[in-house]
């Protein structure tokens, strides 16, 4: 009998610590839990932000490998964009073949950002004095190389260049002029939009003929391979041979989302509060029992969702306050079942045991058309719905784990301690 | 229910259920004919949607005031509805950028609002939406074949297409929801359906095992017999659970926000049609399927 009252306790006591790592995070050396505040992303819909689509507007009959090296060019000109106006935070994915996304937190006026975002790229090479030499669309091609850039040098990443034919002559030209320049400003800047990107030096041995550029241009960076992605990208983008059009906003105030944040959780609190009292009276001692597994199924569910950093939207809180009321489900067909075994004239450990195992197939089976339903809205779904089927799935996971593990538990070390008067089990 | 034949009811529980289905049902028949009696949302047409904070109650008058407002800037039409206790919500067609700008700039000079009080600001143009709405009907299609595959495989052809059958019928039940209350069909309309869809069949699915089960002990009786014993032993569950999932939707739909709330009242309507359906329909419906009362098991 001591036995088992330990094990109830030690049960009680391992899912209290695991709540206070859910709310403040613990550090192992080789494994960190972050704390529910840290882990767990909120969505746009909650934190206020915006969700702005564009599209390509694609001329006719233009190849798809042209297509795609455009769009390269175009998320460099939105992630560059994105960086000058301070959006740190704003993140970027390609939606589809010839759409972007682009997510930004916290922003205030979204059409502001849609416009100057989505306007198009003024990419221009300037001299030393801010005079425009050429301009984005005299690029023809802009990559990345590897190689020694003269004859005795180390291997180091570097841009090369390729210029149309109209404007060699004047590139020529220009950095004949920087590389002699007396001031020592000999460089040629690359603005974009107004904003200094760049500015590589033209060394002093051009100052005879200039850099022909029938060749190519090689533009050395300081920096490892990523800055010179980072450059290419950019030159890349005077090139970008097509507008991109906003097709879909997606935008929620910050006062909203907040509001929608705190409402969603004090009903998710008072649901809880309320399936807790109603399973207790109810149901009695295994109310107890399931309530006690549906706790830690509230504890669980907060820590995978902190580990995963699974990104909350409010479909998704719909979706984990849904499932509270299902993680009872479970338990309710097994007592039901239990309560039946027990008319039946079994002792409360045979009703248990016999309960469980009968009432195991439904259970399964219920859940797993659930699973599908969550699955293929994880795989066919957008935004905000991937949060619920995410949230779905792992509500239904967890409360089987809680029921068929926790609660079994639970109720075998009552057995053991000897609680079997059948009125405790509400017969 | 001590004595509740549902064997016996099952035409009165059929007739409850096809008035509880119509407006669903003539909401999806006559959609392909180019009759809406959804209130479709920008997502699935295109369009436009702007809600603001107006930190006051606007009447009638000063929405429409807004509307001309809002009309004279966008020089499309628009309509405005109260959103919340202050806020408003103006809806357009797709419009863009530079247009949706001007609304807000119209009712900062006239209504003194900031950037900060506009709430939401969706835009939707027709191709997207046209991309959701087939992403949505492929994900509903999809679903509902994988789980016919799986109720095919473990129940038996008949129970199978009783519990699909009454799967239907809680699916049509929240669609009428939507039809009758007007509640706008966006995207979460998709999660509301493949949740109902599997969440639902749970019911049938324990009122079916306790069939199958009982079976056993009850050789001589009539399959009918069996059937309304089942639904009698299983009656508390399937009520009992119902009510602790409708506990916490309750509470959202009493103090959340509106888009939420949008998405949870349509799922506890459907998950009380499940409810019913698993004990007035599916059951009974299998008895039906296998030839009524007079066949012995």
């Amino acid at each position: 009998m001591k036995k088992s009252v330990l094990l109830f306790i030690a049960v009680l006591v391992a899912v209290g610590l695991l709540a206070l790592v859910a709310v403040n995070g613990v550090d192992l050396l080789a494994f960190e839990i972050p704390s529910y505040k840290d882990g767990i992303v909120l969505g746009l819909d909650l934190s206020g932000g915006s969700s702005i689509t564009y599209e390509a507007q694609i001329p006719e009959g233009m190849s798809q490998s042209e297509v795609d090296r455009g769009m390269i060019a175009a998320e460099a000109m939105l992630r560059a964009r994105l960086t000058s106006f301070g959006y740190t935070e704003a993140m970027l994915s390609r939606a589809g073949g010839n759409r972007i996304r682009v997510e930004i937190p916290k922003i205030t006026n979204p059409e502001e950002a849609v416009k100057m975002l989505g306007s198009t790229a003024r990419l221009e090479f300037r001299d030393p004095d801010g005079n425009v030499i050429i301009y984005g669309s005299d690029v023809t091609k802009a990559e990345v190389n590897v190689g020694p850039v003269d004859e005795y040098g180390p291997s180091v990443p570097y841009v090369s260049m390729e210029l149309s034919a109209d404007a060699r002559e004047v590139f020529r030209l220009a950095t004949m002029e920087a590389a002699g320049r007396p001031d020592g400003d000999n460089y040629i800047a690359i603005y974009l939009d107004e904003e200094l990107q760049s500015a590589p030096t033209v060394e002093a041995r051009h100052a005879a003929a200039g850099i022909d550029p029938v060749d190519g241009v090689m533009i050395t960076v300081a920096g490892n391979r990523e800055e010179a992605r980072r450059l290419a990208s950019l030159i890349s983008i005077g090139q970008m041979p097509f507008d991109l059009r906003q097709v879909e906003l997606r935008s929620v105030g910050a006062v909203l989302g907040e509001r929608a944040l705190e409402t969603s959780l004090m009903a998710g609190a008072i649901g809880l509060v309320l399936v807790l009292v109603f399973m207790l009276v109810f149901y009695r001692l295994p109310g107890l029992v399931a309530n006690l597994a549906l706790i830690s199924y509230t504890v669980l569910m907060v820590l995978l969702l902190s580990i995963l950093r699974v990104n909350l939207s409010l479909p998704g809180i719909a979706g984990i306050i849904l499932s509270i009321g299902m993680a009872v489900d479970a338990n309710v067909i097994i007592f039901e079942r239990i309560k039946d075994e027990i008319r039946l004239g079994k002792t409360i450990r045979a009703a248990i045991s016999s309960g469980y195992r009968r009432a195991l197939t439904a259970i399964i089976d219920s859940n797993i058309t659930t699973i599908i339903s969550a699955v293929v809205l994880l795989a066919l779904g957008t935004g905000p719905i991937k949060g619920f089927a995410i949230t779905l799935l792992i509500g239904v996971l967890l409360s089987m784990f809680t029921v068929l593990v926790i609660s079994r538990f639970l109720l075998d070390c009552m057995v053991n301690m000897k609680v079997t008067n059948s009125r405790m089990y509400g017969v | 229910m001590k004595n509740f034949k549902f064997v016996g009811n099952f035409k009165y529980s059929l007739i409850i259920s096809c008035v509880l289905m119509a407006a669903g049902l003539a909401g999806l028949v006559l959609l392909p004919f180019g009759i809406t009696l959804f209130n479709f949302n920008i997502d699935f047409l295109g369009g436009t949607i702007l809600q603001y904070e107006m930190r006051a109650v606007m009447d009638k008058p000063q929405l429409d005031e807004i509307a001309a407002l809002a009309e004279s800037a966008a020089g499309v039409s628009a309509t405005v509805q109260r959103s919340g206790d202050t806020g408003i919500l103006i809806k357009t067609v797709d419009i863009d950028t530079d247009r949706r700008q001007a609304i807000t700039n119209t009712l900062k000079e006239n209504y003194g609002i900031t950037d900060a009080d506009l709430l939401v600001a969706d835009n939707v143009t027709p191709t997207v939406g046209a991309d959701l709405r087939n992403a949505a009907i492929l994900s509903v299609v999809l679903a509902s074949a994988l789980i016919l595959l799986y109720i095919a495989i473990r129940f038996e052809f008949k129970s199978g297409l009783a519990a699909v059958l009454a799967l239907v019928h809680d699916v049509l039940v929240m669609l009428s929801f939507y039809v009758i209350f007007q509640i706008p069909v966006d995207t979460n309309i998709i999660a509301a359906m493949l949740t109902i869809l599997g969440y639902s069949i749970n019911s049938s699915v324990v009122v079916f095992d306790r069939v199958r089960e009982n079976r056993k002990y009850m050789p001589k009786s009539d399959f009918a017999d069996v059937v309304d014993i089942s639904s009698r032993q299983t009656f508390l569950r399937n009520l009992n659970t119902t009510l602790t999932t409708l506990m916490p939707l309750t509470m959202i739909i009493i103090i959340g926000v509106p888009s939420i709330r949008d998405f949870a009242a349509p799922l506890a309507v459907g998950l009380i049609a499940g409810c019913f359906s698993s004990l007035f329909l599916s059951a009974p419906m299998w008895t039906f399927f296998r030839g009524g009362k007079k066949e012995r098991i």
